[in-house]
């Protein structure tokens, strides 16, 4: 079997093991996995108004995903996602309400200061791992909480005591009401152009130019770059910039698009965790992140339907999308019972 | 309020809420100690509380006040358990240990949320427990002066129990024989290895620790904070835990010192407001400042902490 096939098929299997996982756990706790499932399935693609709202929530999904994903392909695990998409919410939706511009001006504005809030926070992560050596790990855990709280903090500033900030103005929305008729007013958006553009972007960055040659180079061997005459710790700090300013991005698809603002929180919107799990699915590329944003951002949404429909808890959903991580990230398991079945196969 | 009572207030409280993070952070040092990564730590504080608090509610009646100690040891052998799950995937199975304690995270909480509807006719969270942990004041030593009050009075039993198991992890880790092999796994692996040394047991033994610690500091939490379980329940407790244990340069007593500070972060957090002093400071502030000053101690502003060597690295026999 071809490693590219192999490749392919890790994921694959893991899906349909994490599925297999879920139907057993309904089964014994006394529900019906079928009904389980159908109510999935009618909650991703019941109606219009589904569809509109699972394609809503795809869209942070993607460009977490590719935060996580880019990171991993220059060699960093960028666990902060959340924390940057957290900032990147806040600053989309402050130039959102404050200042008063045309739509053409307005909106790209709004998402440029989310995408700068994102990469800055990252910028952090990235400056210590590049000048100090401290793991980018445990700092983006960090910066996450103090992003949490920071944000909260913000919000109970800028609205004299309140719990959330003020609407954003009709020209920063990504909302329309064109999509709204098309999809039974669902909250779909115009943010899933922007998270397909960055796909692009992303694919075109790592594979067509030679910063991303070096970026590349820099994660697959820091010595080897280095010897070659690349500068590491710039390039360090450029990925986990570049990395953030996807996160931001994903913060101002909620902040634009789907609340219009933002509210505290007392925990996390798990959107960045489960952008690990969407690159991990995606074998870190700009296509597999799509696919693997459309199947959880899908099941996250359809999973909504399942207690009304079936009386099953949706909670099943995560326990699904954490045996799948479990599995992908156990791969090494699932490649080598492969080749033991390639094997075989080779010998009758 | 005059200094010492604001003293007398806040010390117990600080105690109060470092206890659970001093029972994870422990937790963590052995995992990590073993060179396995132990980000799923929240995941299994979230399994501790929820188990603490069902068994609290199942077992109320037969064992009236002793309950939150048999709650906290059930919860600590489930969570060992579930512990072993981590150890699969990142010894055996070699995956990347981060990703894993991901994973544990996302199953930790969506399986103890999927429980709660379960068990409790489809609701978010569960009964309130009726034998919730108390507080005692140590006889004899509660009549010192100054210190008695402040540390001796209204105490709960499981934070001496903590206290206790700092001791404990010390003496294990670097007086023992079991330590100095749990530590040389973690550092070099193929030298112990050469030596004897069982390497994937004594990461399987280490991960196991640690999520029985972990689960006792759920419990607690659980049994005292909150009293029910929720979503809400555990958010980053354990994420502070693993802050604690770096603070505390994987040290069993560094991780207390700073298990400790947090505490107090977050006692001033919550209380804040109604305390002189500190009263104008905005709680933002407060709740930012371990994970702030985590930052700061990594790079370097506070003595430098390096990591066991062997951190994060599957063990490949014969690999160099």
């Amino acid at each position: 079997m071809s490693n590219r096939v192999v490749n392919i098929l890790v994921p694959i299997i893991s899906i349909i093991l994490g599925l297999i996982v879920g139907a057993i756990i309904m089964y014994a706790s006394g529900y019906d996995p079928i009904a389980g499932y159908q109510a999935l399935w009618q909650g991703i693609f019941g109606d219009m108004y589904s569809i509109g709202n699972t394609l809503r929530q795809i869209t942070p999904y993607i460009l977490a995903g590719l935060a996580v994903a880019f990171a991993f392909r220059t060699g960093l695990f960028n666990i902060g996602v959340e924390g940057q998409l957290i900032v990147g919410w806040f600053a989309a939706v402050w130039v959102g309400y404050t200042f008063e511009l045309p739509a053409i001006i307005h909106l790209p504005l709004a998402l440029l200061a989310a995408a700068v809030a994102g990469g800055f926070w990252a910028f952090i992560a990235g400056f210590l791992k590049a000048k100090l050596q401290v793991h980018e790990v445990i700092v983006t855990i960090m910066l996450n909480y103090t992003a949490l709280y920071a944000v909260n903090g913000l919000i109970k500033y800028v609205s004299d005591g309140g719990y959330k900030t003020p609407t954003i103005h009709e020209t920063a929305s990504l909302r329309s009401d064109f999509l709204k008729d098309l999809t039974d007013f669902s909250t779909f958006h115009y943010g899933l152009i922007v998270a397909l553009l960055m796909a692009f972007v992303m694919w075109f960055l790592l594979e067509k130019t030679t910063r991303g040659y070096e970026l590349k180079a820099v994660g697959f061997n820091q010595h080897a770059a280095e010897y070659a005459g690349m500068s590491v710790k710039k390039n360090i700090i450029l990925a986990m910039t570049i990395s953030g300013m996807f996160a931001g991005l994903a913060g101002a698809m909620e902040g634009l698009g789907t609340f219009g603002k933002m509210s505290m929180m007392n925990a996390f919107t798990g959107v960045g965790f489960d952008g690990i799990a969407v690159a991990l699915l995606g074998a870190n590329t700009p296509l597999g992140v799509l696919f693997g944003a459309s199947l959880f951002g899908s099941l996250k949404y359809g999973a909504l339907n399942m207690p009304n429909a079936a009386g099953v808890p949706e909670e099943i959903v995560s326990i699904i999308i954490a045996v799948i991580v479990l599995f992908v990230a156990s791969g090494y398991v699932i490649r080598l019972g492969l080749q033991k079945l390639a094997k075989k196969k080779e010998a009758k | 309020m005059s200094f010492i009572e604001v003293l007398y207030f806040i010390v117990p409280s600080a105690i109060l809420y470092a206890t659970p993070l001093i029972f994870t952070a422990i937790g963590g040092v052995f995992s990590e100690r073993s060179g396995v990564v132990n980000i799923g730590l929240e995941g299994l504080m979230v399994v501790g509380a929820f188990v603490g608090v069902y068994a609290n509610l199942q077992l109320g009646d037969s064992f009236g006040a002793n309950t939150p100690w048999i709650a906290m040891l059930i919860a600590a052998i489930t969570c060992g358990i579930f512990a072993i799950l981590h150890a699969v995937a990142a010894i055996t199975f070699r995956a990347d240990q981060v990703v894993s304690g991901v994973a544990i995270n996302l199953l930790g909480l969506a399986g103890s949320l999927f429980l709660v509807r379960l068990l409790f006719d489809g609701r978010g969270q569960t009964d309130m427990i009726e034998h919730s942990i108390t507080r005692f004041s140590i006889p004899g030593l509660d009549k010192i002066p100054f210190i008695g009050k402040l540390l001796f009075h209204e105490v709960y039993g499981p934070s001496l129990l903590a206290f206790g198991i700092v001791v404990i992890a010390w003496y294990v880790l670097y007086k023992t024989p079991f330590g100095l092999r749990l530590r040389a796994v973690g550092e070099h692996p193929m030298a112990a290895d050469t030596m004897g040394v069982n390497v994937n047991r004594m990461r399987y033994i280490a991960v196991i620790i640690s999520g029985a610690l972990a689960g006792l500091g759920g419990a607690f939490y659980s049994q005292t904070i909150t009293n029910d379980f929720s979503h809400a329940t555990i958010t980053g407790q354990g994420f502070m835990a693993l802050a604690a244990m770096i603070f505390g340069k994987w040290h069993p007593v560094g991780a207390m010192g700073a298990a400790l500070f947090f505490g107090l972060a977050q006692t001033l957090a919550q209380v804040g407001k109604t305390i002189p002093y500190i009263q104008d400071v905005p709680s933002a502030v407060l709740q930012v400042l371990p994970y702030v000053l985590t930052i700061l101690a990594l790079a370097g502003f506070i003595g430098k902490a390096t990591a066991p060597k062997a951190n994060g690295q599957p063990y490949i026999k014969g690999k160099r």
